[in-house]
């Protein structure tokens, strides 16, 4: 069996009390399709970001 | 013909010497002075500290560069600044100290008009015994802060995988190393690119890797943490950290001022007023910054150099410098102009002005340690600021003295960051965020001090295509290629 992400946290230990994310959140992160599109969303987000600054 | 010399070729002068010189033109003259041969985008020395780039692929020659602007460069480092002139100059002047091959030593006084420091960070790896000392890096620990360093720590990084391979179990500590320190951000990248290289090589198990740092939680990166709009909430930076480093396994020491280094072991301090050991085989510790030790001399030659620069090093602008206990604290409390108070033709830009104060709420252990992170100044609002200034001068010498100045306050700026957390163009990812503004805003944000419809992040593969595609811009822009003014800083 695949170690799980929330399998690290050690009861009652300093990451007790986080959030780890699930197989599909993972798959997601690497997912190319997804992640061409939130690399356009991000880009959109940045480019807002940098205009207000500037 | 009016003369501009601005003194350091890092992110920001680079950005302020090359935008002056286009904006100027032939009829006055900008020189830039600064020790280095080669420009390095620093954000990628990450990646050569774990193998994944090489130094040459982060650096390029500064002299055919400028010789194309038209900007006169003097590989020398800026050693004191005489604002007034002296008995034997009118002119305000500011003495160098070649570096130049053949030329090592050779001093000259070059006069101004304007001035920008742009000096940056003396990496201060002194002031922790064992870290360094004057001369620089020590024997026990590594670095990523330059382009050497990062190859430095790339052999040491390989030789740790070899001995993994050989069956011996390896430990790594990576973080800050000292109570003061900033660029937390640059550990958190280089903690995770060694997590995702391990695995690469098929050594995960082998490792134990453990985080150290002088933030008072997690996710804090200097800039008292931030909260990001996810899934409908406003999110704690803490979390998404605490989540990330649970993730990948990685252990954590928080609110440590690092006081000892020796070999395979570090000493350090916790905020409670605990001591603490811990044993390691491989370390990357960042060290506090200071500013580079400029000296300021008036007319007469008396030492002035307290009231040109902060006791830091770092050169006073304008900001408020009394605003005192963390209760006190303002978002107007930051410079807008970076002009210094005394003498109206100096400016500093990027990590040399002098910050008010910190970001994150100071703390202090019952020993009274000061643990607390110093305020980042990050390559988006060291160009943006570079930038500025650079405008400001060019229309003071354009249109007069009486032009008024450019105004961008951290407090009044986001910044884009993206964190690698491995590099890989199917397999990489990185975290990428957006904070707005970077100094927080409590009177004008009520509770997280920022806006969380511009303050953003989020890990994925599409984070380390952005961080990829900055290095080949940030480098293309640096070289003033076709289109350069296009891309922002
Ligand atoms: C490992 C690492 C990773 C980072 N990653 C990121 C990132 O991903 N994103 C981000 O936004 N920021 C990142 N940063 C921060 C970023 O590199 C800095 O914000 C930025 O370089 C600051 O620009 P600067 O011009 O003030 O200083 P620098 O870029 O350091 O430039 C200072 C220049 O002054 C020169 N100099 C020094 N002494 C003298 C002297 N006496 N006379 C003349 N010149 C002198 C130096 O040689 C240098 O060329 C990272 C930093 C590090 C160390």
């Amino acid at each position: 069996m695949e170690k799980k992400a929330e399998h690290n946290i050690k009861a009652y230990g300093s990451n007790f009390t986080t959030m780890t994310p699930g197989p599909f959140a993972l798959k997601l992160r690497t997912c190319k399709i997804w992640q061409l599109i939130r690399f356009i969303i991000i880009n959109i987000k940045m480019l807002i970001v940098v205009r207000k600054s500037h | 013909m009016a003369r501009l010399v601005v003194l350091g070729g890092g992110v920001s002068g680079h950005t302020a010497a090359t935008f002056a010189a286009k904006w100027l033109g032939s009829s006055h003259e900008v020189v830039v002075v600064t020790p280095n041969s080669k420009w390095n985008w620093i954000p990628s020395n990450i990646w050569v500290g774990v193998g994944g780039m090489s130094k040459e692929d982060v650096t390029f020659d500064l002299a055919p560069v400028y010789a194309k602007a038209g900007i006169t460069y003097k590989q020398a480092k800026a050693v004191s600044i005489n604002p007034e002139g002296s008995e034997l100059s009118q002119k305000p002047f500011v003495s160098i100290e070649y570096t130049l091959a053949g030329r090592e030593g050779e001093s000259e006084n070059v006069e101004y008009d304007y001035l920008i420091n742009a000096t940056g960070p003396k990496l201060n790896f002194g002031a922790t015994p064992g870290l360094g000392d004057a001369k620089g890096l020590g024997e026990f620990t590594v670095s990523v802060c330059t382009a050497d360093h990062a190859a430095h720590a790339n052999e040491e990084f390989q030789k740790t995988i070899q001995k993994m391979k050989n069956g011996e179990r390896q430990k790594f500590l990576i973080g800050t190393g000292h109570g003061l320190c900033t660029c937390q951000g640059a550990a958190f990248e280089y903690i995770f690119n060694i997590e995702h290289e391990l695995n690469k090589a098929g050594v995960r198990d082998m490792a134990d890797l453990k985080w150290i740092s002088n933030e008072s939680f997690l996710g804090d990166f200097g800039v008292g943490g931030l909260h990001m709009k996810s899934m409908g909430f406003a999110v704690s930076s803490k979390i998404f950290a605490e989540s990330l480093f649970t993730e990948r396994n990685v252990d954590w020491i928080i609110g440590a001022h690092v006081n000892k280094v020796e070999k395979g072991v570090v000493h350090y301090e916790l905020l409670d007023g605990s001591m603490g050991e811990e044993e390691f085989d491989f370390s990357m510790l960042i060290p506090p910054f200071a500013g580079v030790g400029l000296k300021a001399y008036a007319k007469d030659g008396s030492d002035i150099t307290s009231t040109v620069f902060a006791p830091n090093g770092f050169m006073k602008v304008d900001a408020n410098y009394a605003a005192g206990a963390y209760e006190n604290w303002k978002a107007s409390d930051w410079p807008k102009t970076y002009q210094n108070p005394t003498y109206g033709n100096m400016f500093a830009c990027g990590i040399a002005f002098a910050p008010p104060h910190p970001i994150s709420k100071p703390m202090s252990s019952p020993n009274g340690t000061p643990i607390g992170p110093t305020p980042p100044r990050t390559g988006m609002p060291s160009g943006i600021i570079g930038k500025a200034v650079a405008h400001s001068i060019c229309d003071r010498i354009l249109k007069g003295e009486d032009a008024p100045l450019h105004e961008i306050s951290m407090a009044h700026m986001g910044a884009a960051c993206v964190a690698s957390a491995g590099k890989g163009i199917f397999d990489g990812t990185a975290a990428a965020m957006t904070i707005y503004p970077v100094v927080p805003d409590f009177e004008k944000y009520p509770g997280t001090g920022r806006d969380v419809d511009y303050t953003f992040g989020e890990i994925g593969l599409a984070g380390h295509w952005i961080k990829h595609i900055l290095h080949h811009l940030f480098i293309w822009k640096a070289k003033l290629k076709t289109g350069w003014t296009m891309i922002p800083e």
